[in-house]
């Protein structure tokens, strides 16, 4: 770590004792190099941060008003919307964050999918994100939990139970994460308990994540290594105030929703209290978990659903290998670019279908695309990568900027190489 | 010669635009936090359903002369004394410049008969003991708090220990000639 440029001797003096300035300016600042030509598309990791910033705080601030009782959940919450000063705020900014927090995280996926950035030497760094993705969805499913209505209750039941999809241990797996004979209190009580503290192993990991990212370094939007100082730009201040504005823009998005349309991504069942005796005619997860859901609900089978269903997040860890080009970057890939829209098309296609009634024609549709999901990452993925030619690479970042600047996209020389070293 | 003064111009008015922009989006993030801050600074104020508390009711007439009930008001334990003539004479008895707090009687009663006071003590926030009889009442013969040692007087006075003010008066009015209301 190099010295820190500074004349203040009250800051060189601290900085000898604990070097927390030259620190975050290692990490986030003007010491970080960046390659120069990271798209809008590289801004959706600083605002999953933000996101997650924001949900802690605005549920600590409900957490002072919430009580974790099935006899007042449901009243405590509404306390909030009435009585608390801007309790209603407060809410509605933790609902829509939930679902902007998957909003910006599903971008972040699609984003490192598109470009390669699960490959070599960024493994570790893609399995730290699928470790957050996983404490994610525990956390939000949890959360979802507290207020008490008849999606919480009924949403609680289904998904503990399916763990009492495993042979032998299953029910005794749900009694414990019931605490008793069905979803009551002691659930409750504890899911309260995990929903505070699970956002703080988010962080952590987070920290992992971005540790490993700055081992390796930002990918871009070519997907080629930085080779010098003229690829590279400090982070702080180009990328600060490039992810700033970009922050901008996500705010408006989220300001709207929030302020002008707070219960359009959630339920109107939830604004039921919860009855253990009568089951909604139409119960489906939050949007976030419906691709899941449709994956589940396609196997006619309780245990292999489930097991299907946790196979299609753990399957992304092996990507790093079942991908086989060496080409990271979409870009040079003229046949898997399209089967990457694909794959895109066929989530969203999965996330339609649970939403979706369990009847004809969804449960067919639903079976093939849960299919098509599986046969790209295990099957394609692999022989495209052997099949396909890449386009040839340009040799640098910078080589590749400066062509584009002067309008052209020219054939690179027939000497440039024409694979990443891996 | 005029394209260089054109030029040199063009460019400085470039950094004030550059600047403008800078100190406006900076402003406009400054109060934009601040206001995004409030709200959630303001949620852990008092809400609607605490501040909607009512006034409290007291009938006097089951009260005999020398008792004292203790009311609660907004939570806090309000003291009723149905003082004795031997404590009001004690009372009015003091030389009101020796007081921490000086007060006469008489500023702090309605009716010389009916004391009533806050039962927290203003040091820091225990409640006094005195009401019950057999509990000490101090060295004044009103009340003794038993967390640091303050001692009241029969007119709920700070007269010895780490106590800064009396017991607070509440605003109460007599709606009767035997109830009265609090707040």
């Amino acid at each position: 770590m190099s010295e820190l440029n500074t004349n203040n001797r009250a800051l060189k003096w601290f900085e000898a004792r604990l070097p927390v300035v030259s620190f975050l300016d290692h990490s986030l600042g003007t010491k970080y190099p960046a390659p120069k030509n990271l798209s809008y598309m590289w801004n959706f990791g600083s605002l999953a941060g933000i996101v997650l910033v924001i949900m802690i705080i605005s549920g600590l601030f409900l957490a002072m008003n919430y009580t974790a009782h099935t006899d007042y959940a449901f009243n405590s919450v509404e306390r909030i919307m009435r009585d608390v000063n801007y309790g209603w705020l407060l809410r509605y900014i933790h609902m829509n964050g939930a679902s902007f927090f998957f909003i910006v995280v599903y971008i972040h996926i699609f984003r490192g999918l598109y470009y390669g950035s699960y490959k070599p030497p960024r493994e570790v760094l893609w399995w730290m994100g699928l470790v957050i993705l996983l404490l994610m969805m525990a956390t939000a499913f949890m959360g979802y939990v507290l207020p008490w209505g008849q999606m919480s209750f009924w949403g609680a039941t289904v998904i503990t139970n399916l763990f009492s999809a495993f042979p032998i241990v299953g029910d005794d797996i749900v009694t414990l994460l019931w605490g008793g004979f069905s979803v009551d209190n002691p659930t409750l009580n504890r899911f309260f308990a995990l929903h505070f503290v699970l956002p703080f192993a988010i962080v952590g990991v987070v920290i992992l994540h971005i540790w490993a990212l700055h081992e390796a370094k930002s990918n871009n939007p070519l997907g080629i290594d930085m080779k010098g100082p003229n690829d590279a730009i400090p982070f702080h201040p180009y990328y600060t105030v490039k992810d700033l504005f970009g922050l901008g823009v996500f705010l408006i998005f989220f300001a709207y929703f929030v302020f002008w349309a707070p219960n359009y991504m959630g339920h109107p069942d939830n604004y039921i209290p919860a009855d253990p005796l009568v089951t909604p005619a139409h119960i489906v997860p939050e949007w976030y978990f419906l691709p899941f859901y449709a994956i589940l609900r396609a196997v006619p089978d309780k245990l292999g659903g489930v097991l299907l269903m946790f196979a299609s997040i753990l399957v992304l860890a092996a990507l790093p290998w079942l991908d086989t080009s060496k080409v990271r970057s979409a870009v040079f890939r003229p046949i898997y670019k399209w089967f990457f829209w694909l794959f895109f098309a066929d989530c969203i296609l999965l996330g339609y279908i649970g939403a979706m009634p369990a009847e004809e024609p969804y449960v067919l549709i639903g079976q093939f695309a849960t299919a098509y999901y599986f046969l790209h990452l295990i099957v394609l993925l692999p022989l495209i990568g052997w099949f396909e030619k890449p386009k040839p690479l340009p040799e640098s970042i910078s080589a590749a900027v400066s062509k584009k600047s002067k309008g052209g996209h020219g054939p690179v020389p027939a000497n440039a190489p024409a694979q990443e070293k891996a | 010669m005029a394209d260089t003064a054109h030029t040199a111009h063009g460019s400085s008015e470039g950094e004030s635009r550059r600047d403008f922009l800078l100190y406006a989006t900076t402003a406009v993030g400054a109060v934009g936090a601040a206001l995004a801050a409030w709200p959630f600074i303001h949620s852990m104020n008092p809400a609607a359903d605490v501040l909607a508390l009512a006034s409290t009711e007291v009938d006097l007439s089951p009260i005999e002369e020398g008792q004292a009930i203790t009311v609660t008001w907004r939570g806090k334990p309000v003291f009723v004394r149905h003082r004795t003539a031997e404590e009001i004479e004690m009372a009015n008895a003091v030389d009101v410049s020796e007081l921490r707090d000086p007060q006469t009687d008489e500023e702090r009663v309605q009716k010389p008969e009916w004391l009533v006071a806050v039962g927290i003590c203003t040091h820091l926030g225990c409640v006094p003991l005195g009401q019950k009889p057999g509990e000490p009442k101090g060295e004044w013969g009103g009340w003794f708090c038993p967390c640091h040692g303050s001692h009241y007087d029969t007119s709920g006075r700070i007269r010895k220990g780490p106590a800064p003010l009396n017991l607070p008066v509440p605003g109460y009015e007599f709606i009767e000639d035997q109830r009265i209301v609090i707040g």
